[in-house]
């Protein structure tokens, strides 16, 4: 049986350089890079040379770089971090309606200790209207963070757009940059962005590490407390292989990224046209054109996304309902609610998101083994039951 | 504590929420770059960098000018002396 692994955004294997590249750091140079002797010494001048890498991913400079644990609490001490060291400068923050829950609840979190937060809407496509950011911006405004690409729908924002908005008006701008920053071109001057998020996991690095790039003068509150790790922005022991492993994720990615964008939309235009021409009943989500060239999303009607999902990962297809947080919560995606999606159809959601280890035989297998499945979904479906026959013939409901 | 105002600065170093021993490790990486009677206006919104500037720079053969104080931080003024 063949395995198609389509699901990028959670997790990406770990590539063997990268691997290789951490193995010295468990043991043979296990030292604290904060101690005095060369054992310590050597390590930092180690990840001094790994923010350089993941600067050079983003277009910064490497002092501009915090090592985190993940995308998530990069999200977090942006958000917290960030509007904490400006509680005298205001207590209002804008997110979009579609950010991780990193987002979402750290500005949820900033509710509970009395600040005001508005969650901005967003269009059919997951777009963020720079008309409507503008009308949301108050006086007391300090901070905005849309995020550069949504995961569960793959729509880029007009990141530029938004943040000479902020820049015009003193306020920090933040994005989350995780789905976007080593697949696609991410430079933190020409976005003009305060705080950028990333993570290693997102292209061929290992689980728990990530950085948060901030703009020179960008102050942040830290939210794990202690020593001088991280110039007094982030306590803790560094993760030395883990954040050897970003580097060099960082490294490969920046310097095949051309390739590798070219190669994962020529896969998924492949897919989404397959499906198009094989299947009916189905949202294309997201944006037609502005999205991650490795992504495609669609909401199945009248099934559920996660027995489609099981079922497709029986025949060794592996993918996606979006936001596992959501899912397994069992409820409606706030991102699908968020782009109009009707709440029957979002709980048929389905997400594929490739790289460039992913071939066209794959693709095509997918596209052989979904219809059937889906079809058998159906037919235990009380609520196709009830469309059909009726609306089978015209219900291929495509934004695109 | 000798108070100073409108004091002209050579280099700014931003340390607002970065507490102990950030304080005392910065501004000497920082005087390092700088030339001999420059002046360096520390910002900070630790307590304990009050006692402990001063403290440090006659510790290290630098000369502590005074501070400032506005809504966000205090700012205190170290002179380069070698």
């Amino acid at each position: 049986m063949l395995k198609a692994y389509m699901d990028h955004a959670a997790a990406t294997p770990v590539r063997k350089p990268v691997i290789e590249a951490m193995l010295p750091y468990f043991e043979e140079y296990f030292g604290n890079p904060s101690a005095v002797y060369d054992m310590g010494s050597k390590i930092k001048h180690v990840m001094d040379e790994q923010r350089e890498k993941v600067a050079g991913l983003i277009g910064a400079n490497p002092e501009q770089i915090v090592f985190t644990s993940s995308g998530a609490e990069s999200n977090n001490l942006a958000v917290k971090g960030a509007v904490l060291s400006k509680k005298k400068k205001g207590n209002h923050v804008i997110v979009s309606a579609i950010e991780h829950h990193s987002v979402l609840n750290s500005a949820r979190f900033l509710e509970r200790l009395d600040y005001e937060a508005t969650f901005l809407p967003v269009d059919q496509y997951g777009m963020v209207d720079p008309q409507r950011l503008l009308d949301s911006i108050y006086p007391e405004t300090v901070l905005v963070s849309i995020m550069h690409a949504n995961n569960e729908i793959g729509t880029i924002e007009p990141i530029a757009e938004l943040a000479s908005i902020c820049r015009e008006r003193g306020i920090i701008f933040h994005t989350d940059a995780v789905a976007s920053a080593g697949n696609i071109s991410v430079d933190v001057n020409e976005l003009d962005v305060d705080l950028l998020s990333l993570s290693a996991a997102s292209f061929g690095g290992p689980k728990g590490v990530g950085a948060l790039y901030f703009r020179k003068g960008t102050r942040l509150m830290p939210l794990i407390h202690g020593g001088i790790q991280e110039h007094g922005r982030r306590g803790g022991t560094e993760n030395v292989p883990g954040i050897v492993g970003l580097g060099k994720a960082a490294e490969l990615a920046a310097r095949e990224l051309p390739q590798k964008m070219g190669y994962v939309r020529e896969l998924r235009d492949r897919l989404v046209k397959g499906i198009h021409e094989k299947m009916e009943g189905f949202v294309y989500t997201g944006h037609p054109e502005n999205r991650l060239p490795g992504h495609a999303s669609f909401c199945f009607e009248a099934i559920e996304g996660e027995s489609l999902i099981f079922m497709l990962s029986q025949v060794g297809v592996y993918s996606n309902t979006g936001s596992a947080c959501a899912s397994k919560a069992l409820k409606t995606s706030p991102v699908l609610v968020a782009i109009g999606v009707p709440a029957d159809t979002a709980q048929g959601s389905v997400v594929f998101t490739l790289d460039q280890s992913n071939t066209k035989e794959e693709i095509d297998y997918v596209l052989e083994k979904l219809p059937p499945i889906v079809d058998r979904l159906r037919m235990m479906s009380p609520v196709w039951r009830r469309k059909t026959p009726v609306q089978t013939e015209a219900t291929c409901v495509s934004h695109a | 504590m000798k108070f100073v105002k409108d004091l002209k600065a050579d280099e700014r170093l931003d340390l607002v929420c970065r507490m102990c021993p950030m304080h005392l490790l910065e501004p000497g990486d920082r005087l390092k770059c700088m030339k001999k009677g420059q002046v360096l206006e520390v910002l900070t919104d630790y307590d304990g960098a009050l006692s402990d500037i001063p403290e440090w720079c006659k510790k290290c053969g630098q000369e502590f000018i005074g501070m400032d104080e506005d809504e966000d931080c205090y700012r205190l003024y170290i002179r380069k002396a070698k």
